[in-house]
């Protein structure tokens, strides 16, 4: 018999525009002991389905219809106080971000011992006994002492361990995770899925993932639901499904998982519409007439050095004070030098902490480095001896940010935020001509004209990625920073925004530095990749060299950390172009 | 913790510096306090001789320093109305605004934590918003009026209260403080005052208790509690409250040195003998020595209050003693 069975069960959020069919009808049983993933975009209404079986569904959520049934009990027409017994007891659950799922005023100790005495008999003492030994299992050293700590002092790695603990504590029979790696780096995440998966099987607990990554699935799942709008459109073993996947909609979903093992040409993207429409073909820009093309000098082509960093090094101070041998400083980037020619795309690869994006921040002008210079074409632009960074070069050199839903000012329409930088630099000869210019760069990144009249939070993850980079190009750049431009978004969304950089980047000449800390779509998109490690820059060749032919030790370890899809080959679905 | 505190006290020790200087310069601003001593016909070398006498013919510096080494040590200066030192005055003053405010503070969080956690969590039941709806008349009607309702009905229509005064008072500490809070008719004399002083207060509360936890409940780590189980009383006052207090904590502080400084109107209506009464008088009169104490004084109180609630961060927030809001930033 099955431990979780979910029979038919929709549910629906009830809005002032008419309700919306999150979940729409869908069938899926969890066996004890079984680990099944559910794998699909943001919006298909994966996590709605955990909330809705652990009963805390937020309003306007409801469960429409269908059953849930757990153990041979209808859990789903419960009361509030016969389902708190269930919940923690009987059914664990793991959210996303470990860094927001622990009170911080308490210490870790005290939220799990107080979980352990809420679902038992059990006396301060002996929880306490339990919480150490627990904490001790999933690989928290020196326990005893960590347990007076607050979660502030754990890393994210850490504290999604103690959040771990807190799920399994009272011994469930079935843990539901939402995202439990999404926010955690490769290597980490490697440590906290062979955790699970080996917690799962030493406990006989029934498991469900819900995912977004491919890689996830396919490392740790038994069985696997793909979902798209709400219905469950294939089930199956996992390698079955990766493998020979039936329905168009998993077949373009897999194939938009970007490759680490050879570089296309462009990102294959999910094309699997309900209704079967094509996508709309994007006008081509043609530099000889179009308003970007109007800048002073021309892109001279080779191998030409455009940007140089010179022993960039940075220091944040951690620990201030009058007498200089009480300051403490943390070297985030240390003697840094490598060189960026004209046309390129250079990555820069490496897990969080590791100092990427202050190097970024400071080739961009946001940081002035301690040490080192920054030299643009052939100019000093930042650190010791720079210039005086004229407007000039900083219109040529623009960012676009991680994260697309604070990096736009949500009080400014979109036209007015695209518009700012040629209004500023002086680009356009009136307001009506740069109106005109934004409403083109709209259209290029594939926004349409219409979108300048609205505001930010009308558009979704990738949209605003769109805006962004519509406004990066705004002040006719030669050289783009993007910094995780797409670690926010979903493999679809972020198929499409970097065959877009491709495309422009082809169109317009543009040279990119690409930070990242996924390696396969740094594979994918640069010429030429530096290793960072710890500040540090470890290995520094192409990139078909950095993953054939890897010659650092930590290379070689990122490389074997990366959650592998066995990807198929791209051209037996019909369906996919490349 | 050390540094922090040290930081701290240094920044106060500059508020009461230039706060003193401005007191000081009261004297100066306000006309030539030796005029005021003399009668008209005074000769000049009266004059002059008084003006030695008081030290009037010193630097500025010498005058400032004697005035603050002065008032380190409670001596304000003569009263020139009440021709009585303004210590002492303000010595018998004190206790009476003290205990008022005092009284109404601790009301307010007896009232406002406890409604604004209740109308938080049921934010759309038909008492919350009863509660809701009340509050907003108690934070719009300007305290005197609440004032003048109160004794109407209590004490002109039903006569249960006293409708001023402090009621009798018993000295304690030898003479040092009188206090109300021993006899039934100082008790019952402060109930009107206190309510009154209080309820803008309460409401301020339990707004303010209601949005964090509006807040609060909507974060992952509440949403985690749940998940695991845990009974709704733990997950509302162990997680979510306690989550609320910072903010809470500030606001109870200023208003605490807002209700010492400014219970001038209550005092008024109520006939109160404390303090704000006398600083009501001294600007009548142009009493230059007890307005300088008077605004010295508050600002000593808010310095106070004010380094209490970022200790109490301290107690609330483990983030603040370890310093990682500051130091983790970039590591």
């Amino acid at each position: 018999m099955s431990l979780l069975d979910l029979r038919d069960l929709k549910i629906h959020f009830d809005t002032r525009r008419g309700t919306v069919e999150a979940v729409r009808g869908i069938d899926l049983s969890i066996a004890r002991g079984e680990i099944v993933g559910i794998v699909g975009e943001s919006g298909a209404g994966k996590s709605t389905i955990g909330n809705a079986v652990i009963g805390l569904l937020e309003p306007p959520g409801r469960i429409a219809g269908g059953e849930v049934w757990f153990d041979g009990q209808r859990i789903d027409t419960l009361s509030e106080a016969a389902m708190r017994r269930i919940r923690g007891r009987r059914i664990g659950m793991i959210f996303q971000d470990p860094m927001t799922s622990l009170n911080p005023l308490l210490t870790i100790g005290d939220q799990i011992a107080e979980t352990i005495c809420q679902h038992s008999d059990t006396s301060r003492a002996e929880a306490t006994r339990q919480a150490v030994a627990l904490l001790a299992e999933v690989g928290i050293p020196n326990p005893e002492q960590r347990m007076n700590e607050y979660p502030h002092q754990f890393s994210g790695g850490m504290r999604q361990r103690v959040v771990i603990t807190l799920a399994l504590c009272a011994n469930p029979d079935l843990v539901i995770c939402d995202e439990p790696t999404t926010a955690l780096d490769v290597s980490v995440q490697a440590q906290i899925l062979s955790l699970l998966r080996r917690l799962c099987r030493e406990r006989n607990v029934g498991a469900i993932f819900i995912t977004h990554d491919m890689g996830v699935i396919s490392e740790v799942t038994d069985r696997v639901a793909v979902m798209h709008h709400g219905v469950i459109v294939e089930t199956g073993d996992t390698q079955t499904v990766l493998a020979h996947p039936r329905h168009a909609y998993s077949q373009s979903l897999l194939s938009a998982v970007p490759r680490a093992d050879a570089r296309l040409a462009r990102f294959p993207q999910l094309e699997y519409r309900e209704d079967g429409a094509p996508p709309a073909e994007r006008q081509v820009i043609d530099l000889q007439t179009h308003w970007l093309g109007r800048r002073g000098k021309a892109v001279q082509g080779g191998d030409q050095t455009l940007l140089e960093a010179r022993n960039l090094t940075m220091r944040f101070v951690s620990h201030r004070s009058i007498i200089p041998a009480w300051r403490r400083d943390f070297t985030a980037v240390d003697d840094l030098s490598f060189d960026i020619k004209r046309g390129e795309t250079f990555g820069l690869v490496g897990e969080s902490g590791s100092g990427k994006s202050t190097v970024a921040r400071m080739i961009a002008g946001l940081y002035t480095p301690s040490v080192g210079q920054v030299v643009y074409d052939g100019q000093v632009i930042g650190g010791t001896d720079a210039q005086p960074m004229a407007a000039k070069v900083r219109q040529q050199i623009q960012m676009i940010f991680q994260d697309p839903f604070s990096s736009l000012n949500r009080r400014m329409r979109v036209g007015d935020i695209v518009a700012e930088p040629i209004l500023h630099h002086g680009l356009a000869a009136s307001r009506a001509e740069a109106q005109s210019v934004v409403a083109d760069l709209l259209d290029h990144v594939g926004l349409g004209a219409d979108a300048a009249r609205k505001y930010p939070h009308a558009f979704s993850g990738g949209q605003r990625q769109r805006i962004s980079i519509a406004r990066a190009l705004a002040t006719r750049p030669q050289f783009l920073i993007c910094d995780e431009p797409t670690s926010a978004l979903d493999v679809s969304i972020q198929a499409q925004i970097l065959n877009l950089l491709k495309d422009l980047q082809a169109e317009l000449g543009l040279t990119l530095l690409f930070i990242s800390h996924d390696l396969p779509v740094i594979r994918q998109m640069c010429d030429r990749v530096g290793v960072m490690k710890a500040g540090k820059l470890v290995e520094l060749a192409t990139a078909e060299d950095i993953f054939e032919a890897p010659k650092h030790p930590y290379t070689t370890e990122l490389l074997s950390l990366m959650p592998r899809v066995t990807a198929p080959d791209a051209s037996e679905w019909a369906a996919v172009k490349g | 913790m050390i540094r922090y505190i040290s930081g701290r006290l240094a920044q106060s020790f500059i508020v009461m510096f230039i706060v003193a200087a401005v007191a000081f310069a009261l004297f100066d601003f306000v006309g030539d306090p030796v005029r005021q001593m003399v009668t008209e016909d005074a000769s000049q070398a009266e004059i002059e001789r008084l003006r030695e006498m008081m030290g009037l013919n010193d630097s500025v510096a010498v005058q400032f320093w004697r005035y603050v080494s002065g008032a380190v040590q409670g001596d304000f200066g003569v009263s020139y109305f009440h021709k009585r030192p303004v210590g002492v005055l303000l010595q018998e003053r004190m206790p009476a605004t003290f205990e008022l405010a005092g009284t109404s503070v601790l009301l307010s969080i007896l009232l406002g934590i406890p409604l604004g956690v209740y109308t938080g969590l049921h934010r759309n039941g038909r008492i919350a918003r009863g509660l809701m709806a009340v509050s907003l008349v108690g934070i719009s009607i300007p305290t005197f009026l609440i004032g003048i309702m109160l004794i109407y009905l209590f004490s002109v229509v039903l006569g249960w209260l006293p409708s001023f005064g402090r009621g009798e008072t018993t000295e304690v500490f030898g003479g040092a403080w009188t206090t109300g809070f021993l006899t039934t008719s100082g008790l019952r004399a402060l109930i009107l005052p206190s309510i009154t002083l209080a309820l803008f207060q309460t409401t301020m509360v339990m707004r303010l208790v209601r949005a964090e936890m509006l807040d609060v409940m909507r974060t992952d780590y509440i949403k985690f509690a749940r998940a695991r189980g845990l009974r709704d009383r733990v997950v509302h006052f162990r997680h979510a409250l306690k989550n609320t207090l910072m903010p809470v904590v500030t606001v109870i502080g200023l208003q605490l040195g807002a209700v010492i400084a400014f219970a001038i109107i209550t005092e008024s209506v109520f006939q109160w003998p404390g303090m704000g009464r006398l600083f009501l008088q001294a600007i009548q009169q142009v009493d230059i020595p007890v307005m300088s104490a008077y605004l010295i004084m508050i600002a000593f109180f808010f310095v106070v209050i004010n380094l209490i609630t970022d200790l109490t961060y301290y107690a609330i927030d483990p983030r603040l003693r370890s310093g990682a809001l500051k130091g983790n930033a970039h590591a």
